[in-house]
């Protein structure tokens, strides 16, 4: 049996952990499962200017959504994981860590769920390279 | 109701147990299971005749040839078509729409047409005529719903105009299981503009009910073979003759062809114009052998059995607490296809807590984001019956649905 609704999943799930949208963002970015519609956006302030590039670090973020089980309890997980981390370092993380952050296995498809919120930030702190 | 007792034993997968559990599968709008007849006559090509079909006189040839151009007179006389050349033989239902875009939209719209679609569309009806309009610069206009998620009356008169050149809509929604009453929609249509074309997304239909191509005026109508217990990788676009013959090919190369110089071409006749390269021999005898199975039903019986369940299944999930269902519910004008949301429960939570009671079920927007935002939600479950569902696969649904919302309670 799959045991992907492990407490702590359903806890982060029903008690997601900086739920919400910041005021004053320095970064936003807003992304979509494309199997199932479920969207994700972050909004994230951080550290020094445009001068420190990779070496900001984020200083607090949050994230909404509409998402399952698995899509929020890892945008609820990636967000604190991340929050005092420089750009590099966030840029640098991959699925593994998020599965790690998670403690669960999980299906190709379930998986797209489980990184979408990786994903986003990390499109996020793509902006700043660009901007 | 069908006699499951007997059907159940043909479908080898529901014979098959997952962690000792039976499978309960409520998909088949996404893709249908395979009796073993069908499989064995695909199996049959290969082992006994898998060669090229048109190329060869010798005998093994000459029946794959046989065995192929019988399917299409067998599919064509399953949707009341007497001729087999108006059947073309592609991969999907989505090939069949790109195909008629490709070849009829290519020569028929300009920067002055229009396009009609509905909100209730499959991706495979919006999309190519999305790309379609970009590269001629026409338009494209859609039909919208009620809340009971049928098309709206009155808003054909309203949309359609004489630069109007086709209107591509779906016989049943694989969403809201709604079935639209396609035959008397064509004839406003054609009252008000007889130029106008129509394509019938037949995918849903087809599968479920009988069809026939002769009361229903549409021009070109397209299905997928892996929804009608036929094989993946095949599908099929019925166009009339009249329109199909003069019209530029699809794909170019080998067997569309009539003659061939090193600086030009006569292309050949239809359907072979529109059938480049080797096509899918064991498809198409699969699907001819799906046909068989279905016709050995009664598409009637068919029908009555899956209204049937649409009736059941509606019934009790109507009367569920904190569950929506969408489209209309009266199982009357309804495929057994339900949609539905159950407050505190995401759907791909739904999918996954049934999943472990070997309940597949689909969960997310079902390739029809358009009609999801429509309704105002990002997804939904889909729970669809087929010829091997009965009331009991019904029953083990409403259970699992009470233990998810259980679970995440
Ligand atoms: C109404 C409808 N149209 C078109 C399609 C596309 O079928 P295929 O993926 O076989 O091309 C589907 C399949 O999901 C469908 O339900």
């Amino acid at each position: 049996m799959d045991d992907i609704y492990r407490e702590n999943i359903l806890d982060n799930y029903r008690h997601p952990k900086n739920f919400g949208k910041l005021v004053n963002a320095d970064i936003e970015e807003e992304l979509g499962n494309p199997f199932c519609g479920d969207k994700i956006a972050v909004s994230l302030k951080l550290t020094g200017t445009h001068k420190q590039g990779v070496d900001r670090k984020v200083r607090d973020i949050r994230f909404n959504g509409q998402g399952c089980a698995v899509s929020i309890a890892s945008a609820s997980l990636v967000t604190e994981y991340i929050k005092g981390k420089s750009l590099r370092e966030i840029m640098a993380l991959n699925r593994e860590t998020v599965l790690s952050l998670m403690g669960i296995e999980l299906t190709p498809t379930r998986l797209k769920c489980a990184l979408l919120s990786l994903e986003t930030v990390q499109n996020a702190v793509k902006q700043t390279f660009t901007g | 109701m069908l006699d499951t007792k007997k059907i159940i034993p043909d479908f080898p997968i529901l014979g098959k147990k997952i962690n000792g559990k039976p499978l309960i599968y409520l998909d088949s709008t996404a893709s249908s299971l395979k009796p073993a007849q069908v499989i064995r006559a695909m199996d049959d090509y290969y082992q006994r005749y898998g060669v090229n079909i048109f190329r060869g006189v010798y005998k093994l040839s000459e029946t794959a040839t046989e065995k192929y151009e019988s399917a299409r007179s067998t599919v064509a006389s399953f949707i009341g078509s007497k001729e087999a050349n108006e059947i073309i033989f592609v991969r999907n239902a989505t090939e069949a729409v790109n195909l008629v875009a490709a070849t009829w939209g290519e020569v028929n719209v300009d920067s002055q047409s229009n396009i009609i679609s509905t909100v209730m569309e499959h991706h495979a009806n919006i999309v190519p005529w999305q790309q379609l309009v970009k590269r001629k610069n026409a338009k494209l206009n859609y039909l919208d719903i009620t809340e009971e998620g049928r098309l709206q009356p009155g808003q054909i008169e309203n949309k359609i105009n004489v630069n109007t050149r086709l209107i591509a809509l779906t016989y049943v929604s694989n969403v809201l299981g709604t079935i639209n009453p396609v035959a008397k929609i064509i004839k406003i249509i054609k009252e008000i503009n007889p130029g106008v074309k129509i394509l019938v997304d037949a995918a849903q239909a087809v599968p479920h009910m009988k069809i026939d191509v002769n009361n229903l005026g549409a021009d070109f109508l397209v299905f997928s073979g892996h929804k009608m217990l036929g094989p993946t990788g095949i599908g099929v676009l019925w166009a009339k003759g009249e329109i199909m013959k003069d019209l530029p090919p699809y794909q170019t190369g080998g067997d569309m062809i009539r003659e061939v110089y090193l600086d030009r071409t006569v292309f050949n006749d239809i359907p072979h114009r529109f059938e480049a390269g080797t096509p899918h021999i064991a498809g198409a005898i699969g699907l001819a052998e799906a046909v068989r199975y279905l016709d050995s039903l009664g598409m009637d019986k068919v029908r009555r059995h899956e209204e049937e369940l649409a009736e059941y299944a509606l019934s009790n999930l109507t009367g569920m607490k904190e569950i929506t269902v969408y489209g209309p519910h009266t199982a009357g004008d309804r495929a057994a296809v339900v949609a539905f949301n159950a407050k505190g429960v995401h759907p791909h939570d739904m999918a996954q807590i049934l999943d472990r009671d070997n309940i597949c079920i689909r969960s997310g927007h079902h390739c029809a984001m358009p009609l999801h935002t429509r309704l105002q939600i990002p997804a939904s479950c889909r729970a669809s019956f087929y010829i091997y569902n009965t009331k009991k696969d019904v029953d083990l649904l409403i259970e699992g649905i009470l233990k998810a919302k259980i679970f995440f309670e």
